[in-house]
């Protein structure tokens, strides 16, 4: 294309490029923690315009099968059956009726978003499970999304957690379809992933079972900071 | 008598500023990155998440894309002018003292890419090694933890929001000056704009329509339809798994 000297000058680009993909690659290392920082830079911005920035807080919703599950209040039915004595159907009215306990608590996702200050209401597992009374070999909870093939599951012992709970409300309003509609697991000791949405059956069970995300490779016991590598 | 404006237009002389390889390479970048940026942002954005919030199909084109677009890019390796590639790479990395002037905002003669344009193409060329290595982590990431690394999601999403800023720019520049754009899409300018522009540069006249002027052998040819055949593979294989 050109007949001016190929040669001239010094391959200094070279060198910038080499550099720059350098520099790029070990941001593998130091770039989740600097993320982290801007994350909390972006908590001086005003709430609505947060969700709008790329390295803000605000929900990020994943399907692995879409669309989200449809929710209608008159034919939904909540089922809690397995190692109980008096397998149950709830409906949506019932499942309101219980006691209600509310919380404020922070999403964590393990993929690096997450939201703070959501405030939950809904059902703690010990109110939840009164009516079906688990028996004594009963070890853990199997929670079956709508959403399917989408399980998860936690021990009872996780389940009874001061802050873990079946949600049906969030931030004041009933639960939006695509957080879960009408009812889903919240557990904010671990990550996001543990929190079923779409719930439709619980199975109680004499063991923990995978669930989609652990046969994906993913720890069963989700901690924040103590699981996946983190 | 008056001469026809059109026809003066047309009568001057136009010169050859990029070879069909560098088009076709151009091309494979920039059908990718509309498709890769467009699924991107959905996949990334929260506020776009949650109104398009059919993730699974998104990801799915932004995984094929990536797929293609590498394809693509070996493609172009393989069919192109390699001789020229090489040349024009030559180029690209070489900084004189009047493009490091001008890199500086200073009034200075250039060759065929001034030093903006070169420092734009070795960013982008930087950009489009680290999309991938972090792009692919992502995608084992999920598939096995030993994978994720602690900076992958920030890798991937810095790279993004530099490479929005770039294109955003490079777009603008070119259609400020559409005899550029011209250049990328035709391959000639004309020889008055490459005189204003690129005064070392010295190029060859275009005799008509740029001609190819390079044709790949047998072997080229087998070895790419082998290349396309793993490229398509490769994406029907990542469109099961997301599906499965």
């Amino acid at each position: 294309m050109s007949e001016s000297p190929p040669q001239s000058g010094r391959p200094i680009g070279r060198r910038a490029f080499l550099g720059f993909v350098g520099l790029g690659l070990s941001s593998l290392a130091w770039g989740g923690a600097a993320m982290d920082l801007v994350a909390k830079s972006t908590l001086l911005v005003p709430e609505s315009l947060r969700s709008a920035l790329p390295f803000g807080k605000g929900w990020r919703i994943y399907a692995v099968s879409p669309p989200h599950p449809s929710f209608d209040p008159a034919t939904w039915r909540l089922r809690i059956e397995g190692l109980v004595e008096h397998p149950q159907t709830l409906s949506y009215e019932q499942l309101l009726a219980l006691p209600r306990a509310r919380q404020t608590s922070d999403f964590v996702c393990v993929t690096g978003w997450s939201v703070d200050d959501v405030g939950w209401s809904g059902v703690r597992f010990d109110d939840l499970l009164a009516a079906a009374r688990p028996l004594p070999t009963a070890r853990a909870l199997q929670f079956v999304s709508a959403e399917e093939p989408y399980t998860d599951s936690l021990t009872l012992e996780q389940a009874r957690a001061h802050d873990a709970m079946l949600a049906y409300a969030m931030d004041g309003h009933p639960l939006e379809r695509k957080h879960g509609a009408p009812a889903r697991l919240v557990m904010p000791q671990m990550y996001g992933y543990k929190g079923v949405k779409w719930v439709q059956r619980i199975v109680v069970t004499d063991r923990v079972a995978d669930g989609y995300w652990q046969q994906r490779g993913y720890d069963r016991d989700a901690w924040i900071g103590g699981s996946n590598g983190r | 008598m008056a001469v026809d404006p059109r026809l003066a237009a047309v009568a001057e002389p136009r010169v050859m500023r990029f070879g069909v390889t560098e088009r076709r390479l151009h091309m494979a970048h920039a059908t990718a990155f509309g498709v890769l940026i467009l699924t991107g942002l959905v996949l990334y954005l929260p506020m776009l998440a949650q109104i398009l919030s059919d993730r699974p199909l998104m990801k799915s084109i932004h995984l094929a894309a990536a797929a293609a677009w590498l394809t693509a890019l070996v493609l172009v390796a393989v069919l192109g002018d390699g001789a020229q590639l090489r040349a024009t790479r030559r180029e690209i990395e070489r900084f004189d003292a009047d493009d490091l002037l001008f890199l500086r905002r200073r009034a200075a003669p250039s060759g065929r890419f001034n030093g903006g344009q070169k420092a734009h193409a070795i960013v982008q060329a930087g950009l489009a090694v680290l999309f991938t290595v972090s792009g692919v982590l992502l995608w084992l990431g999920e598939r096995d933890t030993a994978f994720r690394l602690p900076g992958t999601i920030a890798l991937h999403d810095a790279a993004t929001l530099l490479v929005a800023v770039l294109v955003a720019g490079h777009i603008a520049m070119a259609f400020s000056r559409p005899q550029s754009l011209e250049g990328i899409l035709r391959g000639t300018v004309p020889e008055s704009y490459a005189a204003e522009h690129h005064a070392k540069w010295r190029p060859a006249r275009a005799v008509g329509e740029a001609a190819a002027g390079w044709r790949p052998g047998p072997m080229r040819i087998s070895l790419a339809l082998l290349v396309a055949a793993a490229g398509l593979v490769a994406i029907v294989a990542l469109l099961r798994d997301i599906a499965g």
